[in-house]
């Protein structure tokens, strides 16, 4: 009996890693095939990116995609770390600012100004969409990438604000009414105590801000014309498509090189976005 | 006698606000804590500017006909009764199926369908990978959808989708099932669920991350208590798991919510703007009426209503987040 059971605990043990590894290799499918494509040349597909009867693999793709003479992919990424970076510092700077504001300053109807930031949080895009167009159109941002860092600096300040502000909230309050007592003012006190201490919870916002910013497409649809200004996003879904046939060779080498900076940044900062992504949903 | 001390008491509403306020600065002064408002101006000033005017500014726009030369005329609610006698918005005559049924149903078709299925798909991936060795990588792997920028995430969804060089249609054509051996892309009803199944391989990796963080702040006691007294694992399940998870559930519902009513970088990648509006969304139609039809009238009501579902989604958590 105790043998029996013994048995059937192993048979589970078994049968539950086989079942969570085969669905890991099968969300894997989608990127292998995307994978398979992008290395091998367009007449070796012809039967699905599954066959691998005949097998050159080659960055011919890859490169075809970075010089492309129409849509260089060199050009868009330089666009999209001229973009990205000043959009990910700005906000995390005004909103650590407001954040640490909001968790420590008494003023009336603060937390009602606070909801209402929040409340901007779940706002879609769509909804500033053309007075933006308008302003950036009459301000002369219009095709100018500062339009697009601008509105990305602005439309990312809510939720870093709501992070920061309960990261801050969560500080001790002692060291902070040490300093006070020595004499230090509301601006020392945050540059010189709170900004060392808050350096993880920054290091979480700015990766989630950079890959937001990275992975937007909407706004650059509607600011930038220009296909010289385009960031990825934009250059990879028309790259590669001709008026009836798509060479999935060279999108796939493009949608990789789109992905690749995200997907760098994930694994190498895992501990932060898992913890910010956890954060900004769960903590309240 | 009634009114008149509401009367009073409307009155003494200034006077209780600014009164202490006034006490509070002549006995302080001002200046000690005046240089606290640069804490949040270059944050307001940013709000104000590129995010609450232009929000104020799209309703506004509701409610107007724009004219040549740059006129407007006050209409009413005629844009919005424009917007949802579309068929664009509810085709009453495809209903209930097939597919073009119009943007506010292809919404409410993606929260029915990929809600509940990303939703469960992560718990039930969670409770699995708990006694899984190597679960972190698995994790990872499931969590790719999420790092995927939304525009490459579409662009795949198509390249497993269109016949050629999709794996689904080849799929379907090895096990015999005619009627889905064909080109997704092509087939409005298979258009639809398509992205909408596939976009569930893209967002399960939230519910998942989410879950099994909750699962680790389970105090280990309950089960073993629970364990001792021979409860069956499905009864721990519904009687302390579930329970447990409750807020969490919340959570990731709303935030499912949102990211299902704000679609639009998959449908525009997958399909190259709208494959003949088979699988348009709301937002896609705000984009389609402004850019294409030049009506800004129209394209501010959707989004009005658009921004509208998604404040009653997350006024469920509001208080929560703020707290």
């Amino acid at each position: 009996m105790m043998k029996w059971s013994f048995r059937k605990l192993r048979l589970r043990t078994i049968a539950v890693h086989l079942i969570a590894w085969s669905i890991a290799l099968a969300w894997l499918v989608p990127f292998l095939g995307v994978f398979s494509t992008a290395v091998r040349p367009v007449s070796e597909i012809t039967n699905g990116w599954w066959n691998f009867d005949r097998l050159n693999p080659s960055l011919n793709n890859f490169i075809l995609a970075f010089t492309n003479p129409v849509l260089p992919l060199s050009r868009a990424y330089a666009n999209s770390f001229l973009i990205a970076v000043p959009a990910t510092l700005i906000p995390i700077f005004v909103a650590t600012l407001a954040g640490y504001g909001f968790s420590r300053f008494r003023f009336p109807m603060r937390d009602y100004l606070f909801l209402s930031i929040v409340l901007l949080m779940s706002i879609p895009q769509q909804m500033i969409a053309i007075p933006v167009f308008k302003i950036m159109l009459d301000l002369n941002l219009y095709d100018n990438l500062l339009s697009i860092i601008l509105i990305h600096s602005a439309w990312g300040l809510p939720w870093i604000i709501l992070f920061m502000r309960n990261f801050t909230r969560a500080l001790p309050l002692e060291v902070e009414e040490a300093a006070r007592v020595d004499g230090a003012g509301d601006f020392k006190i945050f540059s010189k105590i709170v900004i060392p201490m808050a350096v993880p919870a920054l290091a979480s916002a700015a990766v989630l801000q950079f890959m937001w910013a990275w992975n937007d497409y909407f706004f650059a649809l509607i600011l930038l014309p220009t296909q010289a200004n385009w960031p990825v996003t934009r250059v990879v879904t028309s790259i590669g498509s001709g008026a009836l046939t798509t060479d999935w060779g060279i999108l796939s080498a493009a949608s990789i090189l789109t992905m690749l900076v995200p997907l760098v940044l994930y694994v190498v900062t895992q501990r932060y976005y898992i913890r910010g992504m956890i954060g900004w949903t769960i903590k309240g | 006698m009634g009114g008149y001390t509401l009367v009073t008491r409307i009155r003494h509403i200034p006077s209780k606000i600014l009164l202490p306020l006034l006490s509070r600065i002549s006995r302080h002064g001002l200046r000690p804590h005046a240089g606290r408002a640069l804490f949040f101006t270059p944050a307001l000033v940013l709000l104000v500017l590129l995010v609450i005017y232009p929000v104020l500014q799209t309703i506004f726009l509701g409610f107007y006909l724009e004219l040549p030369g740059g006129q407007r005329q006050f209409t009413g609610l005629d844009n919005y009764r424009a917007v949802l006698t579309d068929p664009a918005t509810i085709n009453v005559g495809n209903l209930p199926w097939p597919p073009p049924l119009g943007t506010l149903i292809h919404n409410a078709l993606w929260i029915v369908i990929h809600l509940p299925i990303s939703l469960f798909a992560g718990l039930w991936l969670a409770l699995l990978l708990q006694e899984t060795k190597g679960a972190s990588v698995v994790k990872s792997c499931i969590f790719l959808g999420m790092v995927t920028p939304m525009i490459v995430g579409g662009v795949i969804l198509r390249f497993l989708l269109e016949a050629g060089v999709g794996v689904v249609p080849s799929f379907f054509g090895v096990i015999g099932v005619r009627s889905l051996a064909v080109n997704w892309m092509v087939h409005r009803e298979l258009l639809l669920l398509g992205l909408i199944l596939g976009s569930v391989w893209l967002w399960t990796g939230f519910s998942l991350i989410v879950y099994s963080a909750g699962l680790t702040t389970i105090p280990k006691d309950y089960f073993e208590a629970a364990r001792v007294d021979g409860t069956p694992p499905g009864r721990m399940f519904f009687r302390i798991t579930f329970p447990l998870l409750k807020p969490l559930t919340l959570v990731i519902v709303v935030m499912t919510i949102l990211w299902e009513l704000k679609i639009f970088d998959i449908v525009v990648a997958a399909t190259n703007f709208g494959g003949g509006v088979g699988a348009d969304t709301l937002a896609l139609q705000v984009y389609r009426f402004f850019f294409y039809d030049s009506n800004a009238g129209k394209a501010a009501v959707v989004a009005s209503l658009l921004t509208l579902l998604t404040l009653i989604s997350t006024s469920l958590i509001l208080r929560r987040m703020a707290k």
